[in-house]
């Protein structure tokens, strides 16, 4: 392993990367532009009239961006910020080109949703440039470690409160504000609980690490160490048990597991981990219907709905990515809107790639969210401050862990949860959560990597040199 | 921290490399699979996106492909005199899946055939619309709208080959449906298919050959064949059988329609008079294994038949002695369908010859080059030649002098059998009409062999005999054979 060079304080300026990362987000924004030609092409036969607005738009939002991470964060990542601008350009192509099928856009899913998920995504960047602009040192959020508990949990009890919250295709996640539109509060609660968890585990790691006492071969903490983030974690659990979320318990369980792990560097909590996901999975499964019809679909796949012999959507999805096969229909050519519903262009869009892209294009999406999650994996090694280490951790690790349960979900490779694919899915909130995250993990690189003042030339340097005859 | 951490990289590393596994087995290993299965709709959009190749007879195309709008398919099957080539073409229907020709040659007619891989590549390379290739069907079209036309709204149906080569030239069903009335997905499509479904006289049902019915006399060719091959009996040699047949370990006794000449009568005389004495004591005489193996030679027993649709397999069981005296006289368990007894006709007019019967006459790309030509084949020979020459004469003698004189055509070689089938319990169903026959014609060499079945014929039950009600269809579809 050679990262020694990234975590020593060095004098000498390493390179900002700030040009590769400009190379890189060129071809981020040309490359959705293409597509978006390439859907007009094939439903129109024409290139479609809005091809400068969107290239502009996204022209646009990429520059801003790029303009203040040069300015604000000039060590920071050089992937980071195109990976993340052409998998957002990339979603807006596929909801535009789902837009185009009329029934999926019937006024009751809500219209053509590429507009606002448009304007969403500029309201994410302009969160990203304010992040950026005012966290000078992602230090500052320690500060912070006990509000952000308090807005955690405020955050994940909001959809539970009547006349706020709304049940959406089965699971209380949702929150409606008037005017606005619905926002999925889980999304913001995920950085804020990563950033409490990273603030109390710093202070912590410790005690939790060795003052345990042993017991069957696993390391125990006290209870007054590990109790407060129990307490959390449990309430976190049992409010997503309540709105039938399970993606997110689950996503914040295994930032738990993950955080506690790397602060205490003991691997009994991965053990521990396991046990009692395992033991929530079986009781969650076998006393909520909504998750154990679920699982049904997972391991029948193809299998007609019981209740009305349909096809469900979880085989419609397998047809989608059967039918894609290598090389894809050709975006605008498949048939994903065989799936239906609003599903399609959020929790489903992964199958549209697949039919469309093929196994060649899905697989180049996955391996961008590899790299996205790898390059935060970096980040974390490379922080110099135990709260940055954790807190980079956390947040690419629940990115990492949504992006696994969406796509394993969508693939059947796990049972489905109702979660968004991570910039490409529609949904306001979690792009704007997401381009936050990121914008996190680039002040975190940045200070990483930013090269210590120059010391102050020491007037005995001259008297300390050997002298040869 | 950074072991952990490092740890934690190659964690996610993992998650990753699932998903790229996951992604690789369903995309591409299980990809076929998934992308063919019936419940994907892509299969049914696919297919009807294109107007579809068409089924050919004569030289004009009996389907056709009309434009629709408002659903995910592009073209609609459409069908030209629908009720008489139904029992051809079979459906092809938006909502409601396709059958016979159109479901064993979709491959041809949507143009994804493998065998038209040139075709596609050529006109994707052009920038042409697919195009489906044509399946030309053996049948005559006269012969066919004789058959339809001679059922009328009688149920019953109509099997005609050339014994040559076994070319299918009429297969005619009724009463019979239009597959144009439900080849969309409307909701008037799905009304009418309903009603079809549930019609309890079963249009959908392909009786030429997919329905057995009991042979009746007919069946008596089979016996008469059996007799001669054995080498006991010989045309025009006494049989020595009784008027009135007692069946054997039975007290039961069989009389006959025509009385007082079948008493002792040749084969000839017993065919002619449609004696039942004569051919039940044949069939105690040769036997159940005897007479399964001569009606196997007839293609009797064979459950692959394929023209290409499936015909139904026609049965001659094993019986105990009475019950296969009965089956010598088509009155036992024995069972056939239409086209069965006109192979039965066939083989006898094709000096003992049994063609393998066949309406797909070639396969054709649209570019009009032949993909597959069906080449006559043999099925068996169930009569030698000298044989076969006596029961031409045996069968000609039934039209020229006995009970189907209603089939005779002048100027023609015709032979025939006439066959009534009892049926039901204690008999007290009308019967089966049945008339079997072949026609040649001297002078242009023509062949046709014919089976009609009516069921249950709403006229006088007397009048309900195979040469009253079944022969004059026969003769009206040999004349359209013969080009008269």
């Amino acid at each position: 392993m050679s990262s020694s060079h990234t975590s020593t304080i060095s004098s000498v300026a390493a390179p900002s990367r700030r040009n590769t990362e400009l190379a890189m987000l060129v071809f981020a924004v040309l490359i959705p532009v293409f597509a978006y030609i390439n859907v007009g092409l094939a439903k129109e036969d024409t290139v479609p009239a809005g091809v400068f607005g969107y290239a502009a738009g996204l022209g646009c939002l990429a520059a801003v961006a790029h303009l203040v991470v040069r300015k604000f964060a000039p060590y920071s990542d050089p992937l980071l910020l195109p990976i993340a601008t052409l998998l957002n350009g990339l979603g807006l192509v596929l909801i535009w080109r789902l837009d185009q099928e009329p029934s999926l856009t019937t006024p009751t899913l809500g219209g053509p949703m590429a507009p606002g998920q448009l304007m969403w995504s500029a309201v994410g960047v302009g969160l990203f440039v304010v992040v950026l602009l005012f966290l000078k040192d992602h230090r500052v959020l320690q500060r912070y470690t006990y509000i952000s508990m308090a807005a955690a949990l405020v955050l994940l009890i909001m959809p539970m409160v009547p006349g706020l919250g709304a049940n959406v295709n089965g699971a209380r996640i949702w929150i409606r504000i008037p005017g606005l539109g619905s926002l999925q509060p889980g999304e913001f609660a995920k950085i804020v609980i990563a950033v409490f968890f990273a603030g109390y585990l710093m202070v912590k790691r410790d005690a939790l690490a060795l003052a345990s006492r042993r017991f069957m071969g696993l390391y125990l903490p006290r209870g007054r160490d590990l109790g407060p983030i129990l307490v959390i974690w449990g309430l976190s659990l049992m409010i997503l048990v309540f709105e039938t979320d399970l993606g997110t318990s689950l996503l914040f369980f295994g930032l738990f597991v993950i955080m506690l792990y790397v602060a205490t560097e003991r691997t009994s909590w991965i053990v521990f981990g396991l046990l009692l996901s395992a033991l929530g999975a079986v009781s969650v499964t076998s006393f909520n219907s909504h998750i154990g019809d679920r699982v049904d679909n997972w391991l029948n796949p193809l299998a007609r709905s019981p209740v009305n012999d349909g096809v469900t959507e979880t085989a419609q999805a397998m047809y989608s990515f059967g039918s894609g096969g290598l090389f894809g229909s050709g975006l605008g050519q498949g048939f994903s809107r065989l799936i239906g519903g609003i599903a399609t262009k959020s929790d489903y869009i992964l199958a549209t790639v697949g039919e469309e892209l093929g196994l060649t294009g899905l697989m180049a999406i996955v391996v961008l969210y590899g790299l996205l999650i790898e390059r935060g994996m970096r980040t974390a090694l490379a922080a110099r401050d135990p709260f940055g280490k954790l807190l980079a951790v956390g947040l690419s690790g629940a990115f990492a862990l949504q992006c696994f349960v969406v796509a394993g979900g969508v693939t059947a490779l796990i049972p489905l949860t109702g979660m968004t694919m991570p910039f490409l899915a529609q949904g306001g909130s979690s792009v704007i959560a997401n381009w936050a995250l990121i914008a996190i993990l680039l002040r975190i690189s940045d200070t990483a990597r930013r090269p210590a003042p120059a010391p102050a030339p020491s007037p005995d340097a001259e008297m300390t040199q050997v002298v040869r005859t | 921290m950074n072991k952990p951490l490092r740890r934690v990289a190659v964690f996610c590393g993992l998650l990753v490399i699932a998903l790229l596994v996951r992604v690789n087995w369903i995309q591409f290993v299980e990809a076929d699979e998934l992308r063919n299965h019936e419940d994907n709709r892509r299969v049914a959009i696919e297919r009807y996106a294109h107007p579809r190749g068409n089924i050919i007879v004569g030289d004009k195309a009996i389907t056709g492909s009309t434009e629709t709008s408002g659903s995910d398919f592009k073209y609609k099957r459409t069908y030209k005199d629908g009720p008489l080539w139904a029992p051809v073409t079979g459906y092809a229907s938006q909502a409601f899946g396709a059958n016979q020709l159109e479901a064993l040659n979709d491959g041809i007619l949507t143009g994804n055939d493998d065998r038209l891989f040139f075709n596609r590549t050529i006109d994707m390379i052009t920038g042409k619309d697919k195009k489906g290739g044509n399946v030309v069907t053996t049948l005559d079209a006269n012969v066919q709208k004789a058959a339809f036309e001679g059922l009328g709204d009688r149920k019953g149906a109509v099997a005609a080959i050339d014994p040559e080569t076994g070319a299918i030239l009429g297969l005619a069903s009724s009463p019979s449906y239009d597959p144009s009335s439900f080849a969309g997905n409307s909701n008037k499509d799905s009304k009418n298919w309903v009603e079809l479904d549930k019609d309890k006289d079963k249009p959908m049902l392909n009786r030429a050959l997919r329905e057995t019915y009991p042979p009746g006399s007919t069946f008596k060719v089979v016996t008469a064949a059996a007799a001669l091959e054995s080498g006991k009996y010989d045309m025009d040699e006494p049989t020595g059988a009784p008027e009135t047949y007692k069946l054997p370990l039975s007290t039961n006794t069989l009389g006959n329609e025509v009385k007082g000449v079948c008493e002792d009568a040749t084969l000839r005389e017993a065919l002619q008079w449609s004696c039942n004495s004569v051919y039940a004591m044949l069939s105690d005489k040769v036997g159940n294994e005897g007479m399964i193996e001569m009606s196997e030679k007839f293609g009797f027993g064979n459950a692959e038949l394929d023209t290409p649709v499936r015909a139904a397999e026609s049965i001659y069981p094993e019986m105990d002695r009475p019950q296969n005296a009965m089956g010598g006289i088509g009155q036992a368990s024995n069972r056939a369908t239409p086209l069965q007894m006109a192979m039965v006709a066939s083989a006898v007019a094709n000096d003992g010859e049994l063609m393998k019967p066949y309406m797909v006459e070639k396969l054709v790309a649209p570019n009009l080059n032949d993909i597959e030509v069906t080449q006559p084949q043999t099925l068996s020979e169930p009569l030698s030649g000298e044989n076969a020459q006596k029961m031409q004469q045996m069968m000609e003698t039934v039209v020229n002098e006995g009970t189907g004189s209603n089939a005779k055509i002048d100027g023609a070689t015709v032979g025939g059998k006439t066959g009534t089938a009892q049926h039901g319990i204690d008999n007290r169903d009308l019967p089966y009409a049945w008339f079997i026959s072949y026609a040649k014609d001297p002078d242009s060499d023509k062949q046709i062999a014919v089976a009609v079945v009516v069921e249950d014929a709403s006229a006088n039950r007397d009048d309900i005999s195979g040469g009253g009600v079944a022969a004059p269809i026969a003769k009206s579809v040999m004349e359209a054979g013969l080009g008269r």
